[in-house]
């Protein structure tokens, strides 16, 4: 515990960008498989289980946890059958889960489990923070051939012999670590955008998926980093920086996009 | 010989209709079978029971160790989709030379262009004929035994599609291929296939195209409005 007391803001800013570029990379596929509305909604899903943790007195990173892992088992029910009025269902049953969690979180630590608060990390959190973000990365490796040809063509990708509903779930599983990590970055009203928008930012400006796989992660630690900055400096929270340094970037893509 | 591919009594059913009804025929190595039949007729419903992607009744046989390449008629690739050519094809194959090789097959025979601009360039921003043949290069990459093309020329101008074909045909002597396609052009399935089979839910005719697209088969197949075939032409 010795390094917190002697650097806490270089910790928050560690464990921030690391969370930052597993989220943008995460993220990239999530644009890439159109899901990116799914993607910010789904961390309204972890305040009924931060909720539920706190009442019954386990640590409220399980229970966000829990309830994520159950929101993408919704999501990847919902893409195994074809038919398609599931981004209405998701945007119902994630909204409701949210006004579930207002509901019933404790009122002391409502406005930290819908904001984050990243003061507030433990050495728990930074030592899984940077055991998780290699794995995220690693694991991502090996199946986004998979994730990107099945958005040219499903029939064409399981003809290769690659199983997507299994990669799908790997790869959902994936993004419900991210999120429950990136609470304590932004909440869970805002970890979906720090997910999101990165990612779109760097689509508008890439050719290849290599640049825009990289550029996704480097905006999302630009994000965190200039988001820990600023709010640490004018006493703010850090989760509406870290969003609202998003969209400054995607606009300032955009532009350069329509600009070409 | 034993067949490459051996179709029995297949049947297809969406819900309550039937798509496909009792289907059966064989394919030979070497051989061009090319599926012709109207809009809706189970075409690719047929391609996709073949390849195991759909549920369906009867028997699917291929000769066992086929290497087979499936290209679909619909590709969802955006202008704005963040992947190279050069990425595409590398997921199918990681060698580099192999994937110029490829593409020098598919008729793109400057070097210095393929390394330098096409596989840079993003796979949205192809033409119709550039991507097709990018994917007729893509379907090469694992040096299948067997191509299944469904429609490679939809949104191609007619040159353009006559190229196509010269080109698979080309691959099909030079690779000794067995290419089974669905095209919606008879005259292209005279020029390129050694057999058709047409197909609206239930096989109307199977056989070689000169002497099984008589204009009875047509008018079963197409409801009596196809009225461009190769006897016609050869009576005036």
């Amino acid at each position: 515990m010795s390094i917190f007391s002697i650097n806490p803001l270089g910790i928050q800013l560690i464990v921030s960008v690391l969370i930052g570029i597993a989220a943008g990379f995460v993220g990239a596929f999530m644009v890439l498989r159109r899901m990116s509305l799914v993607g910010d909604a789904l961390s309204h899903v972890a305040l009924p289980g931060i909720a539920l943790a706190l009442i019954i007195h386990i640590n409220p990173f399980l229970g966000a946890f829990a309830t994520l892992v159950f929101g993408i088992f919704i999501i990847w029910l919902l893409e195994k059958r074809t038919a398609l009025p599931s981004e209405t269902l998701i945007g119902i049953l994630f909204t409701l889960s949210l006004a579930i969690g207002i509901l019933i979180t404790p009122e002391p630590e409502l406005l930290e489990a819908l904001f984050g608060d990243i003061t507030k990390i433990g050495a728990g959190d930074v030592i899984i923070t940077i055991i998780a973000v290699p794995l995220i990365i690693f694991l991502l490796e090996r199946i986004y051939k998979g994730l990107v040809l099945d958005v040219i063509s499903r029939d064409m990708t399981r003809t290769m012999g690659i199983s997507i509903h299994r990669i799908n779930f790997i790869f959902l599983f994936l993004v419900a670590v991210i999120v429950t990590l990136g609470l304590k970055v932004a909440g869970t009203l805002l970890m979906g955008s720090l997910v999101i928008i990165p990612a779109a930012a760097a689509k508008n400006v890439s050719t290849s998926l290599k640049d825009y796989a990289l550029l996704a992660g480097v905006f999302g630690a630009i994000c965190a980093a200039v988001g820990i900055l600023v709010a640490n400096y004018y006493g703010l929270s850090p989760g509406p920086i870290v969003v609202l340094t998003s969209g400054v970037l995607f606009l300032g893509t955009l532009l350069m996009k329509e600009g070409k | 010989m034993e067949p490459v591919l051996r179709v029995e009594n297949v049947s297809v059913r969406f819900d309550d209709q039937e798509v496909l009804r009792n289907v059966s025929f064989d394919v030979q190595k070497g051989e061009v079978l090319a599926i012709v039949g109207p809009n809706g007729a189970g075409k690719s419903v047929l391609f996709r029971a073949i390849l195991g992607l759909i549920p369906h009744g009867g028997t699917v046989t291929w000769q066992p160790g086929l290497r087979i390449s499936y290209a679909p008629q619909k590709l969802f690739i955006d202008r704005d989709l963040p992947l190279s050519v050069g990425e595409f094809l590398h997921f199918k194959n990681p060698n580099k030379i192999a994937v110029v090789e490829a593409l020098k097959s598919v008729g793109l025979n400057d070097e210095h262009h393929i390394e330098e601009h096409l596989l840079t360039q993003r796979l949205g921003w192809l033409s119709g004929g550039q991507l097709q043949r990018v994917l007729v290069a893509w379907s090469l990459l694992d040096n299948p035994h067997v191509l299944m093309f469904d429609e490679p020329t939809a949104g191609i101008d007619v040159g353009g599609e006559e190229t196509i074909y010269n080109l698979l045909k080309r691959l099909q002597d030079k690779l000794h291929l067995t290419i089974i396609l669905i095209s919606h052009d008879l005259n292209i399935v005279y020029k390129y296939a050694n057999n058709v089979m047409c197909l609206n839910q239930d096989m109307i005719c199977h056989g070689v195209p000169s002497e099984v697209l008589d204009p009875k088969s047509l008018a079963k197949l197409y409801g009596g409005e196809a009225n461009f075939y190769k006897h016609e032409h050869l009576q005036h």
